[in-house]
């Protein structure tokens, strides 16, 4: 197989070595004495070739070569001089003075063809040997950019679960109470409904909140989807929290949902296993603690296996991460309660579901060990850099 | 809730050598979330001991200060000689003795030394050399204010007796954070309950103590049976309010977060601990007239026990007398009917009020209470009467007096309703078998009546469960008893899904786009006030300035919801700079709230026990702002860094626009970009983004006063895109070119026109004129100067012309070229720069 030629590997262009041929050219000379003419003396021809091959060899750059080229193949050169006597011999002679000149001219072109050559490569890797650079000088002349760390772990989340068929819903930040509460099993009288909690839009009357979840999207997903719904709902929730090393009255969620007949709690456990795992490792699954929503009932809380020390003896009495318990606390999730159901149309009788909910900076200062929440929210450029583009 | 575990002990028999974390474990498994694991008085060890000051005698010193020589017996053969400073002690009292070698809290090592001229073999210990007064008071607290030691009752001790055990030192205590459907835990009650089932140990019961026997008591008249189901009153006579209480009372109220303060008060705490009943006692001196439980009328006022005095709302239940309101019912006491050392005759309430009806109270006088906070979540209702009757069981035993024979009861408590389940639901939830037996079994232990028939569960919860209401809850006890941890992890299988939607993934590719070009996404917080509508230059009607109002902002200078991402991305710009980093490029993609100008119409009050119809969703949608994805960059300084390449490139206005048209591009929208005056940009440095008819943004630097106004660095540029505008509009197939391989031909023109003639104008023209053998038309320079005259502007073109078919002549690349230029200077007045 014939290797491929690849633009600029050619050869470099050489210089003209070969006579013109107006330099060949020379009149007839009936004026001759074969004893006395050149060509027929053997050794002279022989010196003239030694001498010529003699100089080109000596030359050591491209001009040396020039001058040996013009004195020793040039139309004075000797040989020249001679192979112009030629015409004038006599027929019987022409013919032996011409291969001796012929082959001495031949010899001479050969040595020339190669000086040439070797003299071209020293001069290119000259040149090369003169271009040679700093290779560890910095060129950061185009400033770096990045995603936030936030956006991208959602991004990162919503990928686990479409690979699975799941969907990504969304709903706005300014949400109906009715949907943020009411929908959900959180009744008028709830401590969550309260001032303390819950971020109100003016007039105060007029039934409209910052969500204080992103379960609310359960609901709309509940009331515009076709059944059977899965569906993961990543977003912004509201809080009147002060902002401090781990809360902020700004943060994220991502909510999970699925209605479909026959769904249980091992599913939901299957579900929290298979997250938990993408998000944290081989390894890292769930356990479930008995907990209590208004919205899911059964409810539970989801530990993670603590991601430092697995829970393994004895790294786990001193860990300072999961404060020897060997789990962390992750989120919240449990089966949609039927009125829940109810008021979103969807028949419990036929249908099931399940719930569940995480903070997004919770999952991101485990997975990525983020010790301060003001990190992800002052927008110091210094924090997203070093996660770039994806999680 | 903070239990000690000795409490628990009084009605579990917990193991002796019991592991408290263990026991916590088992709990938190439970559904009873623990906060924390203290051991208090842990840190004191070795010998501490009981001991009966003998003799004394008062020593003063050069230095001034009077200590006691004291002979103190701690049952040994011979009495040790102790030096002690305090002198709150006579002869013959019992006090707390630290021997040498033992070490007391904070860690204060105990040794036999010389001090004072003797040698001081041990020390006699103040509360807070123990632990135990430093955060609550325990009855030694007046003799403590003066730097006295704690001095033993008679009945505490013998000399040499452990003292630890006298003072109840030592002790676990487990803090919990109770569940709102777990209003039962909020007592020693309910969390032993809970113990036993953990261990499978036997619960005795304190709700099965001695009862008051109904019949004539204090005249009480209840109005409002809704707000109040159960009224008990139980009087206690000739009592003797100073009396101590006694040292285990006192140390477990304050074990369990309470401060000791009196023995009345005392006693109805430590009762609303262990059965989770809370108890309210009058001094039967100070009440006039029968006990009146109704609402409130207008504009009367009470003074409740922390001395604030409150406007009622006729929505409060209040506990009245003959003078009006005396208490807020369920939440809070009044001053003027509260016990004091004086009193003599207490009359004890324990009644049931509505949590509803206590919960709004609380929250409307922002009094959470410990009562409230009980109420609120259901309590058992049918506990008032050993409760009223423990409490003056405790007073009369540590107080004197006599308990009356008889109690006022009003009232029936209403109980939880029987629930009927299928049996096999427990098993179709939890998703693993649970037999007929273990759900019984289950149900049983936490206190349900349960029969099976047909295949059907059912079950009367019991009176403290009033959170078990439907088949539902019934299914999480089971599950709970059987435990979570038996739940079985089986991944569902979903159908196939759509993948993102095109919303989805545009959004995503805007922040890949913005990323790779060097912006740094941020989040800011959408809160602004009306200060950044004058930072940013708004006049006074700009439909920024129409933003939707928090009722309750997090500051009071924020109180608005963003109608722009720009105060937020500069001031979080500002906050780089001022760290240092002052070339910088942010971006943000979030959302914007939109009311409008004309406002919104209020959400229709929907209820829920049917979903809403469409009519009515859509009238909840119309309630809502418009939320306008919108994405906002800003950038200063320069883009990228010097080095040995030369000097950085300053930013510029022409980054923003080029931020504007990159977001198009990755849309494969071609935006049009036109000069307008906006603020917060520079009057001349402002471009409007367009797309077909419509504006979706505007892009160029800020005005100088605005960089001012944020603290960002000079000639800041900024660019704002409404990307729910653009979104919509990309191309959800793009159509693929066709090559030509003719060649190219190629002619640059350059062109003068009127200074106010945009490029973009000309290129347009050019493009136009042109025809269809234009490929592309690219501005390469600019010019003003002499050369074209005053007014003037010579733009350079390098045009490129192809055909799909054929190689062009130059005639009619010529040809071409002069059609581009002719319709330039017809159009706009171009002329050829000669």
């Amino acid at each position: 197989m014939a290797k491929p030629v690849r633009a600029g590997s050619g050869p470099l262009p050489r210089l003209r070595v070969q006579p013109t041929e107006s330099e060949l050219m020379s009149a007839p000379n009936k004026d001759y004495d074969p004893v006395q003419v050149t060509p027929l003396n053997a050794d002279a021809v022989a010196a003239m070739r030694d001498e010529a091959i003699a100089a080109i060899e000596a030359a050591t750059s491209l001009a040396d070569l020039k001058s040996a080229r013009l004195a020793h193949a040039g139309d004075r050169s000797p040989l020249a001089l001679a192979n112009r006597e030629i015409g004038a011999l006599p027929p019987y002679a022409r013919k032996e003075a011409g291969q001796r000149v012929g082959r001495a001219r031949g010899a001479v072109s050969q040595a020339l063809t190669r000086r040439t050559a070797e003299l071209q490569g020293e001069q290119e890797e000259r040149m090369l040997a003169e271009e040679t650079v700093d290779v560890t000088l910095p060129y950061d002349r185009d400033p770096r950019g990045a995603r936030h760390p936030l956006t991208t772990l959602q991004e990162r989340i919503g990928d686990v679960f479409v690979a699975m068929g799941w969907e990504v819903a969304e709903g706005p930040e300014a949400e109906a109470g009715w949907l943020n509460f009411d929908a959900l099993n959180i009744g008028k009288d709830h401590p969550a409904r309260s001032m303390q909690d819950t971020m109100f839009i003016e007039p105060e009357d007029a039934g409209v909140v910052l969500r204080t979840h992103t379960s609310p999207v359960q609901a709309r997903s509940m009331l515009s989807r076709e059944l059977p719904i899965y569906v993961i709902c990543p977003g912004r929730t509201y809080r009147t929290d002060e902002l401090d090393a781990t809360h902020s009255p700004v943060f994220h969620q991502v909510e999970g949902l699925a209605v479909d007949k026959g769904l249980t709690m091992a599913h939901l456990k299957g579900t929290l296993d298979h997250f938990a795992t993408a998000m944290f490792g081989e390894g890292i699954t769930t356990r479930f603690r008995p907990s209590y929503f208004p919205f899911t009932e059964p409810s539970a809380e989801v530990d993670l296996v603590c991601f430092v020390c697995r829970g393994l003896e004895p790294e786990v009495a001193a860990c300072r991460t999961c404060r020897g318990e060997g789990w962390i606390e992750w989120g919240g999730c449990g089966m949609v309660n039927p009125r829940v159901l109810v008021a979103a149309g969807v028949d419990p009788d036929t249908y099931s579901g399940f719930a569940f909910g995480m903070g997004v900076e919770r999952t991101l200062m485990f997975r990525h060990r983020v010790k301060d929440m003001r990190d992800m929210v002052e927008g110091d450029v210094r924090f997203a850099l070093p996660f770039g583009m994806e999680l | 809730m903070r239990v000690p575990v000795s409490w628990l002990r009084d009605y579990v028999d917990l193991p002796q050598d019991l592991d408290v974390a263990e026991l916590a474990n088992r709990l938190t498994l439970l559904g009873l979330r623990v906060e924390t694991l203290e051991a208090p008085g842990a840190d004191v060890t070795g010998p501490l001991v009981v001991g009966r000051v003998q003799t004394f005698e008062a020593e003063t010193h050069s230095n001034g200060k009077t200590v006691r020589w004291c002979q103190v017996d701690v049952g040994e053969t011979a009495p040790r000689g102790i030096v002690c400073g305090a002198a709150n002690f006579a002869e013959g009292d019992l006090v707390v003795v630290a021997l040498p070698g033992a070490v007391l809290s904070g860690g204060y090592e105990i040794t036999a030394r010389s001090t004072y001229g003797h040698v001081s073999d041990g020390m006699i210990c103040s509360s807070g050399e123990l632990g135990l007064g430093d955060e609550v008071q325990l009855h030694d607290s007046v003799h403590q204010a003066q730097g006295g030691i704690i001095v033993l009752g008679r009945d505490d001790g013998q000399p040499g007796d452990d003292a630890a055990g006298a003072l109840h030192l030592r002790d676990h205590v487990i803090e919990f954070e109770i569940n709102p459907d777990r209003a039962y835990a909020l007592s020693v009650r309910g969390v032993a309950r809970e113990a036993a089932t953990a261990y499978g140990l036997q619960f005795r019961d304190p709700a099965n103590g001695a009862a008051a026997e109904p019949g004539d008591g204090y005249p009480v008249s209840v109005e409002d049976p809704q707000g109040c189901d159960v009224f008990v009153a139980l009087e206690v006579e000739g009592l003797d309010a100073t009396a101590r209480s006694p040292r285990w009372l006192a140390r477990r109220v304050q074990l369990a977060g309470m401060r000791p303060i009196s023995l009345p008060v005392d006693v109805t705490n430590y009762v609303m601990l262990e059965l989770g009943q809370p108890i309210h006692g009058y001094d039967k001196a100070r009440l006039q007239g029968p006990i009146v439980v109704r609402r409130a009328t207008s504009d009367q006022t009470l003074t409740t026990l922390d001395g604030v005095t409150r406007t009622l709302d006729p929505e409060d239940l209040l506990i009245t007398d003959d003078r009006g309101p005396i208490g807020l019912a369920g939440v809070m006491g009044g001053a003027e009917t509260e016990m004091s050392d004086a009193t003599t005759s207490v009359v004890i309430e324990a009644a049931h009020f509505d949590p509803v009806v206590t919960a709004r109270c609380a929250r409307r006088h922002k009094l959470p209470s410990e009562a409230s906070k009980r109420f609120e979540r259901g309590i058992d209702p049918t506990i008032a009467q050993v409760a009223a009757r423990r409490v003056a069981d405790l007073l009369v035993r540590h107080g004197g007096g006599r308990v009356a024979s008889t109690a006022t009861v009003v009232g029936m408590p209403r109980l939880p309703e029987q629930i009927s389940i299928d049996a096999q639901l427990p098993s179709a939830v939890a998703g693993f078998p649970i037999s007929d037996a273990a759900a019984l079994a289950a149900l049983s232990t936490v206190g349900c009546r349960v029969s099976v028939s047909d295949g059907r569960i059912s079950a009367q919860p019991a009176p403290w469960r009033l959170d078990l209401a439907a088949p539902q809850d019934l299914v999480e006890e089971v599950l709970r008893i059987v435990g979570y941890d038996k739940i079985p992890s089986v991944l569902p299988a979903a159908p196939p899904g759509r993948g993102l939607t095109r919303r989805q993934r545009l959004r995503r590719r805007v922040g890949i786009a913005l990323a790779a070009s060097g912006y740094v996404e941020s989040l800011a917080y959408p809160f602004v006030g009306e200060r950044d509508w004058d930072a940013l230059r708004l006049h006074h009607d700009d439909e920024r300035r129409a933003a939707l109002r928090l009722v309750n902002p997090l500051s009071e200078h924020e109180p608005l919801l963003r109608t722009t991402l720009l105060p937020g991305l500069l001031r979080t710009l500002a906050r780089n700079a001022g760290r240092g980093q002052a070339h910088v490029g942010l971006f943000e993609m979030g959302s914007v709230f939109v009311p409008g100008v004309a406002g919104r119409p209020k959400a229709p009050e929907l209820g829920v026990d049917r979903a809403p119809t469409v009519e009515e969703f859509k009238q909840l949608e119309a309630a809502l702002p418009d939320q306008p994805l919108h994405l906002g960059v800003v950038v200063a300084g320069t883009r990228g860094e010097r080095g040995w390449w030369g000097a950085a490139r300053e930013v510029s206005w022409a980054d923003a626009v080029q931020v504007a048209r990159d977001v198009g591009g990755a849309f494969h929208l071609a935006v049009d970009v036109e000069a307008a005056h906006r603020s917060p940009w520079h009057p001349g440095r402002c471009a409007r983004i367009v797309l077909g008819e419509s504006t979706v943004g505007h892009a160029g630097e800020l005005h100088p006063i605005v960089c001012t106004a944020y603290g960002v660095p000079a000639r800041t540029v900024a660019v704002e895109l409404d990307l729910d505008a653009l979104m919509p509009q990309a191309p959800d197939i793009v159509t693929a070119p066709d090559i030509s391989s003719y060649p190219v031909g190629k002619e640059d023109v350059a062109v003068v026109v009127d200074a106010s003639v945009s490029a973009a104008a000309v290129e347009a023209a050019l493009r136009e004129g042109g025809g269809e053998l234009v490929e592309s038309v690219r501005l390469f320079d600019a010019y003003t100067g002499e050369q074209v005259g005053p007014g003037k502007r010579s733009l350079a073109f390098a045009l490129r012309f192809r055909a799909p078919d054929r190689t062009l002549t130059d005639l009619e690349i010529k040809a071409a070229r002069d059609a581009a230029v002719a319709l330039a200077a017809d159009r706009l007045g171009a002329s050829l720069r000669s």
